[in-house]
């Protein structure tokens, strides 16, 4: 019993990782209707970014903070400076250009930083809370921080103009405009919040799986699981489908398929919800109008 | 007379290649309503399009005397120009009240504000009832009252309006109407209208454009207009 509980936690730690990813994911599927598969290898450089803030002596969340920073900037400037070129291109060409932002941050990454593995440190400490089998300190810090981030994210576009004028420009670009809304910018503000719930995610996970330019592949593909399931046009549903995500995969790998399989999860839960029920479990049914 | 708040001059509109507008001139006097009626594709839409930067255009358009040709819409609709466009244009899976708070988007001054959706309430009693509801969910004249009350949240000086009778009911079309009146009067917002139901708006506009294949045929008083034999069945099938 404890050790089906231990791996049901531990699933809702990683399933928190998978959340924000999906979250990511879906605030920039929404405002262009596009997946940016380029969401992970971001996170990964910006995680990258704050182990040599780290390395180079910054206390742990001054780096944190730093980095976040630099990735809402980088977010915010790769949207205007690469993105907005193809903004009214044909579909194909925006997911060109972000499989090739995936590759460019890849290969940087590995110029610069060597492919080599390399440990990241946790903010918490290294042991388990209340002498309990069931959740180590990292999993309870990250799934606080997740949580913590989810909640000012939620806050944020349902509490202030800003916010809700993101989401009318997702929604309407054209009635946002006559309000006077600057689409563009809003745009560009998307990805930059993506991208810093992105350097989250990384940070949070890179002391489990290690640092390394591939750290986030797998993220990734759970991520999009993890959206499509819940829906991915609802974020809320992508939060949902995170969670449940962590936890099949780490209940799959420990009862059914072994750790070595567990990425079928994902492959299961998108071809199963493609087949099932396309909308996901919380998405919307678009109809485009001909 | 004075300096007219809105002037058009040799304006030609574009969609790719296609060329719709072909030299349109017109003025909207300060603090009346002024109709812009026409036929099926004459380019009534796209004459608003084209005051707000939705099109590609070439020609002169200037708002209370400044040139506003070539800005983008959202710098036009900062100036003072709120457009409820062909279709409404409702945020339609947010709520009522927060499609009022979009229209006062680029408004800082949160006091007067808080009043002002108190005063679309009054002009819109049903939008009040409904304001936590979806606006997708709302009928097409409660839909219709809140595109102009989110037009007006922006406190425009000129205000734009496409077929707001379109798809509605007489009735409801009538309070819609009456509701535009007292806007213009209590409001200090000038009004231009495009309308497919001429009779209605000949009524209520004072000031009359019309529109044939992307030229204006004639302007005029409205009533004018209205008692003139040919013009109303030349072009407005009345
Ligand atoms: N998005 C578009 N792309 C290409 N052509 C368009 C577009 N919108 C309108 N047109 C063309 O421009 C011309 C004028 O259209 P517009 O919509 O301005 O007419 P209208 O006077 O508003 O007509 P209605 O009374 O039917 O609303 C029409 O010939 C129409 O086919
Ligand atoms: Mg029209």
């Amino acid at each position: 019993m404890d050790a089906l509980l231990h791996q049901v936690f531990s699933g809702l730690a990683t399933g928190g990782i998978y959340a924000s990813v999906a979250l990511a994911l879906v605030m920039i599927y929404n405002a262009t209707n596009h997946i940016n598969f380029a969401q992970g290898e971001m996170a990964m450089f910006a995680t990258y970014v704050a182990w040599s803030l780290i390395e180079g002596g910054l206390p742990y969340w001054a780096a944190f903070s730093v980095t976040v920073g630099l990735a809402f900037l980088g977010g915010v400037v790769l949207e205007r400076v690469v993105i907005r070129p193809v903004e009214n291109a044909p579909g194909l060409s925006a997911v060109i250009v972000s499989i090739g932002i995936l590759v460019i941050f890849n290969s940087l990454a590995g110029w610069w930083f060597s492919y080599t593995t390399r440990s990241f440190p946790s903010p918490f400490p290294d042991s388990r809370p209340f002498g309990s089998s069931l959740l180590s300190y990292h999993e309870l810090g990250s799934m606080g921080v997740t949580l913590a981030m989810l909640v000012a994210i939620y806050s944020f576009f349902r509490f202030t103009s800003l916010g809700l004028a993101m989401r009318a420009a997702a929604q309407n670009p054209v009635s946002s405009r006559l309000v006077g809304i600057r689409v563009g910018w809003m745009l560009a503000l998307g990805w930059g919040l993506a991208a810093a719930i992105g350097a989250v995610a990384g940070m949070m996970v890179a002391p489990i799986v290690f640092l390394d330019p591939n750290m986030m592949g797998g993220i990734l593909v759970y991520a999009f699981a993890a959206a499509l399931l819940g829906g991915i046009n609802n974020p809320w549903g992508a939060v949902v489908g995170g969670f449940i995500i962590g936890v099949l995969e780490n209940l799959a790998g420990a009862y059914v398929v072994g750790t070595e399989l567990k990425l079928t999860v994902a492959l299961v839960a998108i071809i199963g919800t493609l087949v099932v029920k396309p909308d996901g479990l919380l998405g919307k049914t678009v109809v485009s109008r001909v | 007379m004075s300096e007219a708040l809105l002037t058009v001059a040799g304006l030609d509109a574009f969609y790719g290649p296609t060329q719709v507008l072909h030299g349109c001139g017109f003025t909207v006097p300060e603090s009346g309503i002024t109709a812009l009626l026409g036929p099926n594709g004459a380019g009534k839409t796209t004459a608003l399009r084209a005051i707000c930067g939705m099109v590609r255009t070439r020609g002169d358009i200037r708002f209370q005397g400044k040139p506003i040709g070539g800005l983008k819409t959202e710098s036009i609709a900062r100036q003072g120009i709120a457009h409820v466009p062909d279709g409404r244009g409702t945020f339609l899976e947010l709520t009522v009240e927060e499609n009022l708070r979009l229209g006062a988007y680029i408004r800082r001054d949160s006091r007067t504000v808080s009043t002002d959706f108190e005063r679309m309430y009054g002009y819109f009693p049903r939008l009040k009832e409904r304001r936590r509801q979806q606006a997708g969910t709302l009928s097409g004249g409660e839909q219709q009252m809140l595109a102009i009350g989110r037009a007006l949240m922006l406190r425009p000086k000129l205000l734009l309006l496409d077929e707001p009778s379109f798809g509605l009911a007489p009735l409801v079309v009538r309070e819609i109407f009456e509701i535009m009146r007292a806007i213009n009067r209590d409001e200090n917002v000038s009004i231009l209208l495009v309308e497919q139901n001429a009779a209605l708006a000949l009524d209520l506009a004072d000031t009359t454009h019309l529109l044939e294949t992307g030229r204006v045929v004639m302007s005029g008083r409205s009533e004018t207009v209205r008692n003139d034999e040919a013009i109303r069945r030349a072009y407005l099938g009345l």
